[in-house]
């Protein structure tokens, strides 16, 4: 950044005055109250962390503060002076940058013409682009923001385009950055490596605004924190003076159990066999390397790993929408792995139950409603039949009774799936997976952006289906979910299983380095490698956009 | 084939590929940012008519030119009302868009002029004529060069010189310019450039009204230069032609430029059967050069000569989101 701003700012705000105060922000969405007589005052040079469940109204707020809505009521206030923000560009004047959860990148520009779009210095581009390139070249010394000024945006890694993203901002001499949900697509590395920057901007005298629902980020990188329920602000506290506990609890506004309440496991039978599975995916890679693992009755094997190291092609070939080699056995009988009987409609005929990892594209119809969600892959049985037709008041009366029982709010089987929050709509996946009473429950990332509340709804209803006997596969890569949810914990590397633990006799540190690749067997080796086993382990960042 | 057939065929080509050209940039402007035209058509066919009837009607083709150029921009302000105003469905504006000019044109031209949905033919004056250009009568007999500059270079409208000046003119807005790196921006991904706080509904109606001005042009030329007056439908498919171009082109404009002579190649020698006789022996037939552009588009969407990528939020009305 130029010298010059640096010395305007400090000039115009005193360290006791807020680098942004807003008073009573009320806005509605119809009869939603997204934002209720909100009122925040952030220090400048100060990381100021913003949590709550999704739905909150966080993320109202902050658009709020970049023009993207108007406050039917309150006061936007900047460095002490009364600030109206009626757009975007009003808001990039007052000094304030916003790194949106999807990024707003141009694809197929480089990163330089990301930069300047839209705060280009005149009619032709040749200057603007000499001037950026000259000032990203300062921006990278002074907050190590490295990137390529020259390649395609569609080319760089996600973590890269976080940081076009925050340099777009700095590049507009933003003195206020919001960043919303900002490690949702990164891998820990990146996280890691972003809250290195976010420091090193603090240090320089930034002002930051942190919008996450995951309290760890909250507790290594705030100084304080401001908590969210249902529209309203419920506390601001200094995060050093507070705990993960009390912030969930201020989240949803009960004690809420970050550990799971469940008996030791009681296992039966082995449900599942797998035996030297393989699976090579369209170019001709080899995802799965020969898997060996066993499920037994009453029992939760949770399989650990960074993502991207075969647990989603693991999940497909056994749930039927992948083809793959070995031996896999349901129940002593042998599965289909190739071929027309090993599609998803014959492995539910053969008791097994499906949750993705990907609800919104393989376990919902976003467009579809509810009820019509619910009969997916179960439309043919009979009490879904009516002749040749399907019985469509069966479907929504029995649609309605499952999402009482599950907790889905709102219980209105015809609202379209894509107008229920992330944790209501995995709910709908569990109820119609579940209900069916299967043998065996294949679950990938159950909890993925789904906020607390739900979080321990749904882990109750996982424990309870293992205590009815049925067999679990969980596939997390939150390492936390797999120790509270497992009764037996397998780690995959690179299409592999490095190794099994008990939850008990085990802690992230030892999973962490099977997670990385590295077992007692190879043990001396350097963290560079480590880091460079992660590097390297494709990630499914994109999957998730 | 000699030489001077040869000079003729092209002559002949670059006339008939200018209405392409001219429609193909329209649709480049207008699909660079965002909104798909299949409209093209229709809008040529307004704009032909109703420069033939100023021509008629005053005498001055000039005037001729500037009612078409506004009756196209008329029916692109349409377009962009229902799809940019309204975020309405593109393709089902622009399939309106043409019914309503082929029906219209004629029904107007009847109401005016009763000659059966034409305008009265245009005479010296309502016309563009070929302008000779300094030196070309002089150095006619020069061998080879001579009938080079005479008959190819020299002789055409100014709208054919025109149309050729669109095209560096186009390139250097879109890669040189602020406006340039905003519109193709708005057509690649809107929300970076609404976040960037920049109008894009305003973007785009630039980009529609240029397109308009193009078209205009382009249906003037048909019935003010390339031919004496408006008959019904007399573009012919043009406008879908030029989209074909524009994908064949994969909305560059200087590719535009080789892939509209490349069609007009095709339709200047379903004129000249006999110079296909001549040169490859045998005859064929003219319709079959005149799905040469379609089939071949066909091809480049298959994706055999590399890959045409379409703008990425081609076709898609921007609604702010978070």
């Amino acid at each position: 950044m130029t010298g010059d701003t640096t010395l305007e700012r400090q000039a115009t705000a005193a360290p006791d005055v807020p680098a942004i105060e807003l008073k009573g922000i009320s806005k509605a969405f119809g009869p939603v109250q997204a934002n209720k007589d909100i009122s925040i005052r952030v220090m400048p040079g100060t990381i100021h962390g913003i949590i709550g469940e999704n739905g909150a109204g966080k993320s109202t707020l902050m658009s709020i503060l970049y023009g993207f809505y108007k406050a039917d009521k309150g006061e936007i206030w900047i460095n002490g002076s009364r600030t109206e923000i009626p757009d975007s560009q009003a808001a990039i004047a007052a000094g304030i940058g916003m790194v949106f959860q999807h990024f707003k990148l141009v694809e197929n520009f480089t990163v330089l013409e990301n930069i300047i779009l839209g705060a280009e210095d005149g009619r032709l581009l040749k200057p603007s682009l000499a001037k950026a390139r000259r000032t990203l070249l300062e921006l990278a010394e002074d907050y190590g923001l490295n990137v390529d000024p020259d390649a395609l945006v569609q080319d760089i890694g996600v973590g890269m385009q976080q940081r076009v993203e925050i340099l777009k901002a700095l590049y507009r001499q933003a003195d206020i950055l919001i960043l919303d949900e900002p490690t949702g697509v990164l891998t820990p590395a990146e996280a890691d490596q972003l809250f290195r920057i976010l420091g090193r901007l603090r240090s320089e005298g930034k002002t930051i605004i942190l919008i996450t629902h995951k309290l760890r980020e909250i507790m290594e990188t705030t100084d304080t924190v401001s908590v969210m329920r249902r529209g309203e602000m419920t506390a601001t506290v200094r995060t050093q003076d507070t705990s993960p506990q009390e912030l969930a609890e201020l989240m949803v506004g009960r004690k809420v159990l970050l550990r799971v309440d469940k008996t030791p496991a009681d296992p039966g039978e082995v449900v599942l066999d797998i035996k030297g599975l393989k699976v090579i995916d369209d170019k001709g890679v080899e995802r799965l390397r020969g898997i060996d693992l066993q499920v037994r009755a009453g029992e939760v094997l949770g399989i650990a790993g960074v993502a991207g190291n075969g647990q989603s092609e693991l999940l497909e070939v056994l749930g039927g929408y992948e083809d793959g080699t070995g031996e896999v056995r349901l129940n002593g009988q042998l599965l289909d792995l190739t071929g027309r009987h090993s599609d998803g409609q014959s492995r539910r005929a053969r008791g097994i139950a499906h949750v993705p990892e990907d609800r919104q594209r393989e376990g919902l119809i976003m467009e579809y409603q509810a009820w019509e969600n619910t009969a997916f892959g179960y439309h043919h049985d009979p009490e879904y039949r009516a002749g040749v037709l399907m019985n469509n008041a069966a479907i929504r009366s029995d649609t309605a009774e499952k999402m009482e029982r599950f907790d889905v709010r709102p219980p209105n089987p015809k609202l379209a799936a894509k107008n229920f929050s992330g944790g209501n709509q995995q709910k709908i996946v569990l109820a119609r997976e579940i209900e069916r009473n299967p043998d065996l429950l294949l679950i990938g990332q159950p909890t993925r952006g789904v906020d607390i509340g739900a979080i321990e709804f749904i882990h109750q209803q996982i424990v309870a289906l293992r205590d009815q006997g049925k067999a679990i596969l969980l596939v997390s890569v939150e390492l936390e979910e797999i120790l509270a949810l497992s009764d037996r914990i397998a780690v995959m590397f690179d299409g592999r299983v490095m190794g099994e633990r008990m939850p008990d006799q085990t802690d992230e540190k030892e999973l962490g380095l099977l997670m990385a690749g590295i077992t007692d067997t190879n043990a001396p080796h350097s963290v560079e490698e480590i880091e460079r086993n992660l590097a390297h382990a494709p990630g499914d960042a994109s999957k998730e956009v | 084939m000699d030489y001077l057939t040869l000079i003729q065929l092209l002559d002949s080509t670059v006339r008939l590929a200018t209405p392409l050209l001219l429609a193909c940039l329209a649709g480049l402007f207008s699909e660079r940012a965002g909104i798909f035209d299949i409209g093209l058509e229709g809008k040529m066919l307004a704009a032909a008519f109703f420069s033939a009837a100023l021509a008629a009607i005053t005498g001055n083709v000039w005037l001729g030119l500037l009612a078409g150029i506004g009756a196209s921009l008329a029916l692109s302000a349409l377009h962009g009302v229902a799809s940019i105003t309204f975020r309405g469905n593109q393709l089902i504006s622009g399939v309106a868009i043409n019914f309503l000019a082929a029906g219209m044109t004629v029904l107007i031209a009847q109401d005016w002029f009763q000659q059966g949905g034409r305008t009265p033919s245009l005479m010296a004056g309502g016309r563009f004529e070929g302008i000779t250009l300094p030196g070309a009568e002089a150095i006619a007999d020069v061998p080879f060069f001579g009938p080079l500059y005479a008959e190819l270079i020299s002789g055409h409208s100014i709208l054919v010189y025109m149309a050729l000046a669109a095209v560096p003119l186009t390139w250097w807005l879109l890669y040189r310019t602020r406006f340039g790196l905003r519109l193709r921006a708005v057509g690649e991904n809107p929300a970076s450039v609404d976040t960037a706080g920049i109008s894009v509904v305003g973007l785009r109606y630039a980009a529609v009204a240029i397109c308009g001005v193009l078209c205009g042009i382009a249906g003037a030329y048909l019935s003010t230069a390339l031919q004496a007056g408006f008959v019904k439908d007399m573009s012919a498919g043009r406008g879908f032609i030029a989209l074909a171009a524009l994908i064949f082109a994969k909305w560059r404009p200087w590719y535009a430029l080789w892939a509209t002579l490349l069609f007009g190649l095709f339709g200047a020698l379903e004129t000249r059967p006999d110079v296909i006789e001549a040169v490859i022996g045998m005859r064929v037939q003219g319709q079959l050069l005149g799905a040469l552009p379609y089939v071949m588009t066909v091809i480049i969407l298959a994706g055999f000569v590399g890959k045409a990528v379409p703008p990425r939020a081609g076709g898609e009305p921007y609604i702010k989101e978070r």
